[in-house]
């Protein structure tokens, strides 16, 4: 009887202090886990997932552009490789294009553009990340997302945005890059950036990100509505993500070439 | 008459489907001014409006249907214009096709557009028609590709997936014409040719063209094998006496292709490696005047994305003819002599602003060794979505004017072309 006390007692005071040592962690998260962990849930959410996109680009004077796609993305490895396909529903010229890119985290994307047209299946240089993303104010790794360890992360301060908590991190690129520095308001409670701020070489502030809408699809938190603006030039891009569907068991022949020249209807529909 | 009732078949079939399959179809296209102008006022004998080389207004209509939990779907493509230079009214079917879709097989038969190989404007194992006047003219690129009538079957394995087509219909390439173009010409003293196209296979078993392409990946490299027989699509000749001819014929040679490529990510950019096998089959002794010899073409190519948009490509293209000695020894005095090796480099370079809404590229082809060059800057602006400003110019140059591009000296245009898309 004695016995069993001083298991419950020692088997206690091990359950207090590895809860403790929990309660430590989540405290003392560094810079480089809450990015690495806002990533990961902003990027690789689910095993596989497909959203109707609705992109609208809009210059400072108002003048509205859309480009409207579905999207699918297919995990490989939780922060390693993917693989993403897009369909192109508007506008009209570019209907029925299809864009294909194999992320590897490592190295350059492979990237394949099916031009229907002249029924070619083009493959493009992929260095150029920081690039606009279908003209609009969304680089190629914005859409994709970029390697934590590829900038310095330091947490700056926990502030509340629009009453959450957030950690602020302000990220220096370690190489060159599309900004200088990248400050992300990352909520605490499920580590979704909900705002970022690109400064550019002069340290201004050239682009901003504000995640406007979060929807808890069967669990998985996601940023159905997302601005990227230009503070610079005034222009800036609305996305909105519709019909946002997790595990979907897609197979990986839909990243092929096959189906960039027909896209299967059950998954662009 | 004929034109009125297909137009009303059309209408009529438009308005119907959309009542049976509202949401499995699909209608698109644009509305379409393309002109363009030749710089110099020296007009080719026959030219019929002057400096005119192109003058129209388009409609496209692009129709699909495809049913959702069916197997079977269809495309149409089809645009209706008018022509300033032939004062014409005309319809071009471009693309019609039926599809058959399954698990690891497909089938699609009509007439489709094919474009094969890894080359940029440069073609080794896309053995498919093309509209060079159309090219050189400045409209549009897709109108460089002609549809076939053709039958595809695709076989998709995690092996090697296959395309492989059939042609009964041949059909060549849409060359300068008449009254358009200024183009050498041996023998331009001799007016009325001949031109016999291959019969039919329906008429000709023996005519029916082959084209088959291999591809899967092999570590990082994406593969494709080629193989084709038919035709050259551009024509040989005949003739009674090639030194002093009184009567020409054209025709198409046959012709087999075999041919591989490679491409991947390398050097920071895509590298890209096509090689050809032209197998002259009529002509393998090389020593038939009008036709060509057999040649082996090769390509290498390279490109790479900067920051901010812009974008360089470059390619080296060579094609080393066979049995040059009989070549040489055969070559009748009028035609242009060409060297064992013929080469071209190009570079594209591209760069977009705005947004993307504006598109600054420039492609030229230059050849060491004929001496002659293409250079084609183009601008295009979209003012909206919908809305599309294109203003190029297509400029040729060489030292002698019997070359491919050097003939076409004369030829430097300018056009323009609105589009308005729905």
């Amino acid at each position: 009887m004695k016995a069993i006390k001083i298991l419950f007692i020692v088997s206690l005071f091990f359950l207090t202090s590895f809860s403790q040592r929990l309660s430590f962690a989540q405290d003392e998260l560094s810079a480089d886990d809450i990015i690495a962990k806002s990533r990961l849930v902003f990027y690789y959410a689910g095993d596989d997932m497909r959203a109707k996109v609705l992109m609208e680009l809009i210059n400072k004077d108002g003048q509205k552009r859309v480009r409207e796609l579905t999207m699918l993305r297919k995990d490989y490895e939780e922060g390693g490789n993917q693989k993403y396909f897009m369909y192109f529903h508007k506008p009209a010229d570019v209907k029925d294009t299809t864009f294909m890119v194999y992320k590897y985290p490592n190295k350059d994307d492979d990237r394949w553009l099916f031009i229907p047209a002249i029924n070619l299946v083009k493959r493009i240089a992929a260095n150029d990340k920081y690039s606009s993303f279908v003209g609009s104010d969304f680089t190629h790794e914005d859409v994709s997302g970029r390697k934590p360890d590829e900038d310095n992360h330091a947490l700056l301060r926990k502030e509340q945005l629009n009453s959450k908590s957030c950690f602020v991190v302000e990220s220096i690129p370690k190489g060159t890059s599309g900004y200088t520095k990248r400050i992300s308001w990352i909520d605490e409670s499920n580590f979704l950036p909900l705002k970022e701020e690109f400064y550019d070489k002069q340290n201004k502030l050239y682009r901003e990100f504000l995640a406007q809408e979060i929807k808890d699809i069967k669990g998985i938190f996601t940023i159905t509505k997302r601005t990227m603006k230009n503070t610079k030039t005034g222009h800036r891009t609305e996305a909105t993500f519709q019909e946002v569907e997790y595990n979907l068991s897609i197979q990986d022949d839909v990243f092929s070439e096959r189906y960039l020249r027909r896209p299967l209807l059950e998954w662009i529909r | 008459m004929d034109k009125v009732r297909i137009l009303s078949f059309i209408v009529s079939t438009l308005i119907l489907i959309p009542m049976v399959f509202a949401e499995e179809l699909s209608l698109h296209g644009f509305l379409q001014t393309n002109y363009s102008v030749r710089v110099a006022d020296d007009n080719p004998k026959g030219a019929k409006q002057g400096n005119l080389i192109l003058g129209e207004e388009r409609i496209q209509l692009r129709g699909s249907l495809y049913p959702s939990k069916s197997k079977i779907g269809a495309f149409v493509k089809s645009d209706f214009y008018h022509d300033w230079a032939e004062e014409d009214w005309a319809f071009d079917f471009r693309e019609g096709y039926i599809d058959f879709i399954d698990n690891k097989f497909g089938l699609r038969i009509g007439r489709q557009i094919y474009t094969w190989g890894v080359g940029d404007l440069l073609f080794i194992n896309d053995v498919f028609p093309k509209d060079w006047e159309a090219f050189y003219s400045g409209r549009p690129l897709e109108y460089l590709k002609i549809g076939v009538d053709s039958a595809k079957v695709d076989i998709y394995s995690d092996i090697v997936s296959i395309e492989a087509i059939v042609i009964p219909n041949f059909q060549p390439d849409d060359l300068p014409s008449v009254g358009r173009f200024h183009f050498f010409d041996p023998y331009p003293n001799i007016q009325n040719r001949e031109v016999e196209k291959p019969d039919s296979a329906f008429e000709k078993v023996g005519n029916m063209e082959y084209a088959l392409r291999l591809y899967r990946y092999i570590g990082d490299f994406e593969f494709g094998a080629y193989f084709y027989k038919g035709f050259f699509r551009a024509p040989g000749m005949k003739a009674d006496n090639f030194n002093s001819p009184s009567a020409i014929s054209h025709f198409y040679p046959e012709l087999a292709v075999y041919g591989l490529s490679l491409q991947r990510n390398a050097l920071a950019g895509v590298v890209s490696a096509e090689y050809g096998y032209y197998d002259s089959l009529d002509d393998r002794g090389g020593k038939e005047r009008g036709i060509e010899n057999s040649q082996s073409r090769f390509l290498v190519g390279y490109q790479k994305a900067f920051p901010q948009d812009f974008t360089v490509g470059v390619q080296y293209y060579s094609e080393l003819m066979y049995r040059y000695n009989q070549y040489k020894d055969n070559l009748p005095s009028a035609f242009a002599k060409k060297d064992q090796f013929h080469q071209y480099i190009t570079l594209r370079l591209t760069k977009l602003l705005k947004y993307q809404t504006f598109k600054l590229s420039l492609f030229t082809f230059y050849s060491p060794d004929d001496e002659d060059f293409l250079i084609m800057p183009e601008v295009s602006c979209n003012f909206t979505d919908n809305l599309q400003a294109i203003l190029g110019v297509n400029v040729f140059g060489g030292i002698n004017d019997n070359t491919a591009l050097g003939q076409h000296n004369k030829n430097d245009n300018v056009y323009v072309t609105l589009r308005c898309s729905f």
